[in-house]
């Protein structure tokens, strides 16, 4: 059975008086371990399928389920600590909290789980590790690049071992050279530590890199 | 526990403004521990007063005086077992800027009147035989650094001239309430000097009972009713009220500035919270999507209003108390026994609590129904 299902979802955007629709029945699947590359339009659906898969939001008729649990029907407390548990969500803009050092932003989910401090900073020293920042977990934000940023918030994303990664758009403000040490730090996440990705992007370049390639134009699955 | 360092973190976010609403929390709580003092002591004032003591004054008002022909029938009124007389003399020391309270009494009954005016036996029997001799309060002692057997000249405004006195005793008030500042000596000096004869200011009664208050105040006001002066006889409590209220209704004034002022700086929080939580939309909703339920988030900005009105709160009420209670501050002598109360810091830090809550409530209650989605496109 495939980790993220997704049946005859529909979703509909109230627009001051115009309904707008995105959704007319998407219906598809991801599976485990797998490392998908959502491209498409602006206004394709993109975003807003990655949204729904992290419990951001609900479809207006369908389902999502991931790993077994049926996100699309949970109450919004218990979807807050599903997520907690289950997703790594990245941002294009990184979305690091400033007053926070690298530190401090990765052990983020981390209290919310019942972990004692110690074990939490076992924990962040591991994330940060493996994003290879080791030595930069005292600095604030506005003190690393922004590849060091957003690989920061690789490191947030994974600190609790999710379920799912659901990547935003995360190469589109990075230079090449961090966009393509991103882009490895996510390729070795699936291969080595087996983490299931949905990346949304752009970029045909970073979508190389995934094991598969999803097109979403109006809604609708093209490729 | 765990969220505390993330609020400590959010308030260091703007420093300045996180300092200038904590010392507006503190000045208003200062400020409000102040005036709440006014009131407190002035009413102590008049709670020390002795049940069993009741004064006698002119009907139409204090500063007219009584006969001294009424002292011997107010002794003989039931239930009257003392009577004790005393006069205000008004007069200024120096400069005149230090106002301090001069009287002249009676030195055979006013001691054992009022057994709160402690005096060493030796210094009150000096006091006795000598007619220009002076007793002095402890406070007023200090503040003019003078010494027992010092010569001492008040100019009279009322009885005017410069009058010399010898301090021959110093008392100390049993109850800090009581003035520790008043200036006593014999009435008969005063009687002496002036030209014509002087007449008490009011008569001060010990009651064998102080059930028999209303008796007696209603027995004596009866019996000069139609003299040339009519008496006004009420509890000692009444008496000292009086003055209370010639400040006019000090307690409503106080009590109005002190909640303007907090309701002031309720506004400067309020708007100070509303401006963090609209900068934070974005990470709210970044807190949102990590797994921070709508709750703990709604509990953290809470916790934010809750530290800095609570810090500010607590650096102003407890800062007053420190301050009065170091510096004797006594309001020149009006207000003897300044003291910022157990009841007032209580009452400061139960209005901090809806100051928090008030300030907290509505950037939290936004915090709580933030809509992820939409918040993150204004970060996206």
């Amino acid at each position: 059975m495939s980790l993220v299902q997704v049946r005859d979802v529909h979703k509909n955007f109230q627009r001051d008086s115009q309904q707008v629709s995105v959704f007319e029945g998407l219906t598809l699947d991801f599976e485990e371990r797998s490392f998908t590359a959502l491209m498409g339009p602006s206004g394709s659906g993109k975003s807003t399928l990655l949204n729904l898969l992290a419990g951001l939001d609900r479809p207006s008729s369908g389902t999502v389920t991931v790993a077994g649990s049926e996100v699309s029907s949970m109450s919004p407390g218990k979807l807050a600590a599903w997520r907690a548990r289950h997703i790594g969500f990245v941002f294009q803009s990184y979305n690091l909290l400033p007053v926070l050092t690298a530190f401090q932003n990765v052990e983020l989910p981390l209290l919310l789980a019942p972990l004692s401090k110690k074990d939490r900073a076992e924990r962040v020293k591991i994330a940060l590790g493996v994003v290879g920042l080791e030595d930069r977990m005292d600095h604030y934000p506005r003190q690393l690049s922004g590849g060091q940023e957003q690989r920061t918030a690789i490191a947030r994303a994974i600190v609790s071992d999710p379920t799912l990664i659901l990547l935003d758009e995360p190469t589109g403000q990075l230079d090449k050279k961090s966009a393509q040490e991103v882009l490895g730090l996510l390729q070795r996440l699936n291969a080595e530590f087996k983490k299931t990705i949905v990346m949304v992007t752009h970029d045909a370049h970073a979508a190389e890199r995934a094991l598969q390639v999803l097109h979403l134009d109006k809604g609708e699955l093209t490729a | 526990m765990k969220l505390i360092p993330l609020v400590l973190a959010n308030l260091r976010r703007h420093r300045l403004r996180t300092l200038l609403t904590t010392l507006g929390v503190s000045l208003a709580m200062f400020l409000f521990a102040s005036l709440r003092s006014v009131v407190t002591t002035l009413n102590a004032g008049t709670e020390i007063a002795s049940a069993s003591r009741m004064v006698v004054q002119n009907a139409n008002a204090i500063v007219f005086t009584l006969p001294m022909s009424y002292r011997a029938r107010l002794a003989a009124v039931p239930g009257v077992t003392e009577v004790s007389w005393a006069n205000w003399f008004g007069g200024q020391y120096g400069d005149g800027r230090v106002f301090f309270g001069q009287f002249a009494v009676d030195p055979e009954s006013y001691f054992t009147m009022y057994p709160e005016i402690q005096v060493p036996p030796d210094q009150l029997d000096a006091f006795k035989h000598e007619r220009t001799a002076a007793i002095v309060g402890k406070g007023l002692m200090d503040l003019f650094g003078w010494h027992v057997g010092q010569n001492v000249t008040l100019r009279g405004t009322i009885f005017p001239g410069d009058w010399v006195f010898t301090i021959r005793g110093v008392y100390t008030p049993s109850n800090k309430a009581l003035d520790d500042r008043s200036f006593l000596f014999q009435y008969a000096y005063l009687d002496e000097r002036t030209e014509h004869r002087i007449e008490p200011g009011w008569y001060t009664l010990k009651l064998s009972d102080p059930a028999l208050a209303p008796q007696v105040a209603h027995t004596v006001d009866d019996m000069f009713r139609n003299s040339s002066a009519a008496t006004k006889t009420g509890t000692e409590k009444a008496f000292n009220q009086s003055f209370v209220t010639m400040w006019g209704n000090v307690q409503f004034l106080m009590n109005s500035i002190g909640m303007a002022v907090v309701f002031a700086i309720l506004m400067v929080t309020g708007n100070a919270m509303m401006m963090t939580a609209r900068e934070r939309t974005g990470e709210v909703a970044v807190l949102k999507t990590i797994g921070f339920t709508d709750r703990t988030l709604f509990v953290l900005v809470m916790m934010e209003a809750g530290l800095v009105t609570f810090t500010g709160a607590f650096i102003g009420l407890m800062g007053a108390k420190a301050l009065y209670s170091s510096s004797g501050f006594n309001g020149f002598g009006f207000l003897p026994g300044f003291d910022v109360t157990t009841a007032t810091l209580a009452i400061g830090f139960g209005i901090t609590l809806v100051l928090a809550l008030a300030s907290g409530l509505v950037p939290a209650l936004r915090a709580y129904r933030l809509p992820i989605v939409q918040a993150l496109r204004h970060v996206e």
